[in-house]
């Protein structure tokens, strides 16, 4: 008998000390008490399961798998991980057909871009939202983020060459918002770099990152996609180019979940691959100058996505908004939104998703910002759904501040 | 990345370093790797004996209530010790006999406050107890995960139905003169403690309970608020791997999250604290400091590490960083010129200094006079 096999786990379970720090700060067990919490679903959860698979919990479904709780451990233990890993392990249910479709978002932007105008108007209805929630279990108060009838991968194609023409040149993994919902950011991005002197290139080929896949279930399609990206990525960088992004939420994935989770190696570029705050930052801090609008003015109250601190880099997207000149900066309190991707459109979990938010939209309408900031897309479906206040990406603050030539 | 000042640990010390700093001009920035002590935290600053208005100051613009007294305060195992700065949550008795009759108050499924060992503290104390469960439909959600019933998810309750509980406890009272209660209320909204005590007609008196404590969480989210207000970055859950030093100064630190982006400083604080925090660290043969390898005093026997009597007075917690008298890091025998220690990793043995959160503050307020000095120069 190989006693080992029933006392070790992959994930660092034997640091945790049982000090309780991360339940104070997971948002899903202040508000659903169907979720055993971080610490009884990770650390205590993964030694029984070690000895027998029938301790697994179905409740883990319940993690929104925003990384908290491993931000608050004064251990290093990797307690989202460990639970995600968990389901990915012992959960034996097929993905409902509900949860195929929300996590295929290249897919469903492949299909759904040429017929833009149709779909947005079909899937605004009142009648069609009241249609998905009773067949589906799709919340009807969702609103589904609007498809761009033009990709930003086709707006860049057509500018392939004069890109090519600056002297300094990035990949820009621009994922599956900005391709098929929201080319304005990527535009944004361009407008930025090119001020810096910086030409962007596409990828060869890249595909969802895969990070609703992975917590919807279907790790085999998400790890394809793994291998895919990390081949394309890999490429770039062997071509001696950065890779800049623009969503927290793909970076982390394709950085930390991707080794963790999926068992797919992306050390080989994970070096390379930078949220494009931090490239810019970077560029400033060498010498390189950015002109402002002298008359610009903007009340901006920032949100740190939970990947994002998980990342560690929301400090880029702070110092750069404190940089332009005429922003009054507010840095919001460190909360979930509440979204959680994919998890708050389900019925199952509208409700709490929204009880997980509402300290940052209170927050929100105290400071009354003109716009609020943040990195990451399906926080920003949240917050403008949840408050009054549009939300912008800060590569997009930065380019509308730009001075026009 | 540059800043005035790069400190290393987000807790206490951390903190109150970081405000005083920028409150006198400079830049910094916090790395905390993870979260602190005060998590742990009973509410009373220990060993801290008398009350300087600059720490009464910083506490209350970041909305800390405290309260200076010298007198003994109830701890959670029933006994009592001796306390002077304290959060407002914990009372200050002149001495243990505080009241005549005691009704203690639980929760019905609660286990991480103990009412029966507190009772038969009081009752050695000559205070005769009552204990009585509360049970409240509005809290049977918390008993589903009956594991999770912790302080901080009562108390997000408690915010909302704190005035209920009152009603409760009132109807509970017969000739009472002292209600004791776990440390549950206030986690965002600092007036409720004071309000329980007006509403309740007796003295009303909150005890600490298992971690996380709720008056320490709320302490934490309160200086971080007020430490970014004033423009202070705070890197939660990130940590100094390596540092880089030319002779005996320090010019940067890289950071796991940062990798090759070092975060520069004309002056470093190491306030990563003491064992649990990882701020030093004990394997069988040897206690290092990990970031620096600064020196530390201890025996190589390591049988006189630790003393066998679990409750006795442990060498082990006297264990800390050697500094010069200006809290100067020192490392093979050399202090650095712009590296400062504070906070729980000089261990206890630092004298004048104090020990757990009187040492945080005396260390973190003497550290920074010290580098507003040696940067003027």
């Amino acid at each position: 008998m190989n006693l080992q096999e029933y006392t070790s786990s992959a994930y660092n379970f034997e640091e945790c000390t049982k000090c309780t720090v991360c339940t104070a700060y997971c948002p899903v067990l202040g508000v659903n008490p169907l979720y055993p919490g971080p610490k009884q679903a990770g650390p205590d959860g993964e030694r029984l399961r070690l000895k027998d698979p029938y301790f697994f919990n179905y409740a883990l479904k319940y993690c929104m798998n925003c990384k908290r709780c491993e931000v608050a451990c004064p251990s290093g233990v990797n307690v989202a991980d460990l639970i995600q890993a968990a389901r990915i392990k012992y959960e034996n249910t097929k993905p409902k057909l509900r949860d195929v479709i929300l996590a295929n978002t290249d897919f469903m932007g492949t299909l759904a871009r040429p017929f833009a105008p149709i779909v947005n108007g079909v899937t605004g209805l009142g009648i069609t939202k009241s249609v998905l929630d009773a067949t589906m279990k799709i919340d009807r108060h969702r609103t589904f983020p609007k498809y761009s009838a033009r990709s930003f991968e086709r707006w860049l194609g057509r500018r392939k060459k004069e890109q090519a023409e600056f002297p300094e040149q990035v990949a820009y993994y621009h994922g599956c918002y900005v391709n098929y919902n929201y080319p304005q950011l990527g535009k944004d991005l361009v407008k930025v770099l090119n001020a810096l002197g910086v030409g962007v290139q596409l990828l060869d080929g890249e595909k969802c990152c895969g990070i609703a896949m992975i917590t919807n279930k279907q790790t085999e399609h998400a790890r394809k996609n793994a291998s895919h990206n990390v081949e394309v990525l890999k490429q770039a960088v062997d071509a001696g180019l950065k890779v800049v992004t623009t969503s927290s939420s793909c970076t982390l994935t394709i950085r930390d979940e991707y080794p963790h989770l999926l068992g797919v190696d992306s050390s080989a570029i994970k070096d390379s691959l930078l949220l494009a705050t931090r490239f810019i930052f970077e560029k400033l801090e060498k010498g390189s100058e950015l002109k402002f609008k002298p008359d610009f003015h903007l009340k901006v109250a920032y949100h740190v996505p939970c990947h994002l601190e998980k990342l560690g880099w929301g400090v880029f997207s702070e110092k750069l908004l404190r940089m332009i000149p005429g922003v009054e900066f507010t840095l919001l309190d460190s909360n979930c939104c509440g979204i959680a991707g994919t998890y708050g459109f389900k019925k199952e979990n509208y409700e709490f998703s929204q009880a997980i938010g509402a300290p940052l939209f209170e927050q929100i309408k105290t400071v009354n910002p003109d716009v609020v900031a943040c990195d990451c897309e399906t926080c920003k479906w949240q917050i403008e759904m949840s408050t009054p206040y549009s939300v912008k990406h800060p590569i997009s603050i930065i380019a509308e501040a730009l001075k026009d030539d | 990345m540059k800043h005035d000042t790069v400190i290393i640990g987000g807790g206490l010390t951390g903190l109150l370093a970081g405000i005083s700093l920028q409150k006198a001009g400079q830049s910094t920035i916090i790395v905390s790797s993870g979260q602190n002590a005060l998590h742990f935290f009973s509410g009373a600053f220990e060993s801290i004996s008398d009350l300087p208005s600059r720490v009464a100051d910083t506490f209350a613009e970041a909305g800390v209530r405290v309260h200076y007294k010298e007198g003994v305060s109830l701890l959670p195992m029933g006994n009592f010790r001796k306390s002077f700065l304290s959060l407002e949550d914990l009372d200050i008795f002149p001495a243990a006999k505080f009241a005549s009759k005691a009704l203690v108050v639980n929760f019905m499924g609660y286990h991480d406050f103990f009412s029966s060992f507190i009772a038969e503290g009081l009752e050695k104390a000559g205070i005769q107890c009552r204990i009585r469960f509360l049970k409240l439909p509005e809290m049977e959600h918390l008993r589903q995960s009956p594991s999770e019933m912790r302080s901080v998810q009562i108390a997000r309750t408690m915010d909302r139905i704190w005035e209920k509980v009152v009603q409760e406890i009132r109807m509970l009272i017969k000739d009472d003169d002292a209600v004791i209660l776990p440390q549950v209320f206030g986690l965002q909204d600092t007036t409720v403690p004071g309000r329980i005590r007006e509403a309740i007609p007796a003295k009303v008196v909150f005890t600490g309970t298992l971690p996380p404590s709720v008056p320490g969480v709320r302490t934490i989210m309160q200086l971080r608020r007020r430490y970014e207000v004033l423009g202070g970055t705070y890197l939660m859950g990130d940590q100094v791997i390596q540092a880089h030093a030319h002779g005996n100064t320090v010019h940067s630190v890289a950071t796991k999250n940062l990798e090759s982006h070092y975060l520069e400083g004309r002056s470093f604080i190491l306030a990563s604290g003491g064992f649990f925090s990882k701020g030093l660290i004990s394997t069988p043969s040897r206690i290092y400091e990990p970031v620096f390898g600064l020196d530390i005093d201890y025996p190589e026997d390591r049988n006189s590490w630790y003393n066998p009597d679990f409750m006795g007075r442990q060498p082990y917690m006297e264990f800390g960083v050697k500094t010069d008298a200006d809290l100067h890091a020192v490392s093979g025998g050399v202090p650095f010129s712009n590296l400062y220690a504070a906070g729980g990793i000089l261990g206890y043995s630092s004298p004048g200094l104090g020990y757990a959160g009187g040492m945080a503050i005396n260390s973190a307020f003497k550290v920074v006079d010290q580098i507003l000095k040696d940067t003027k120069e």
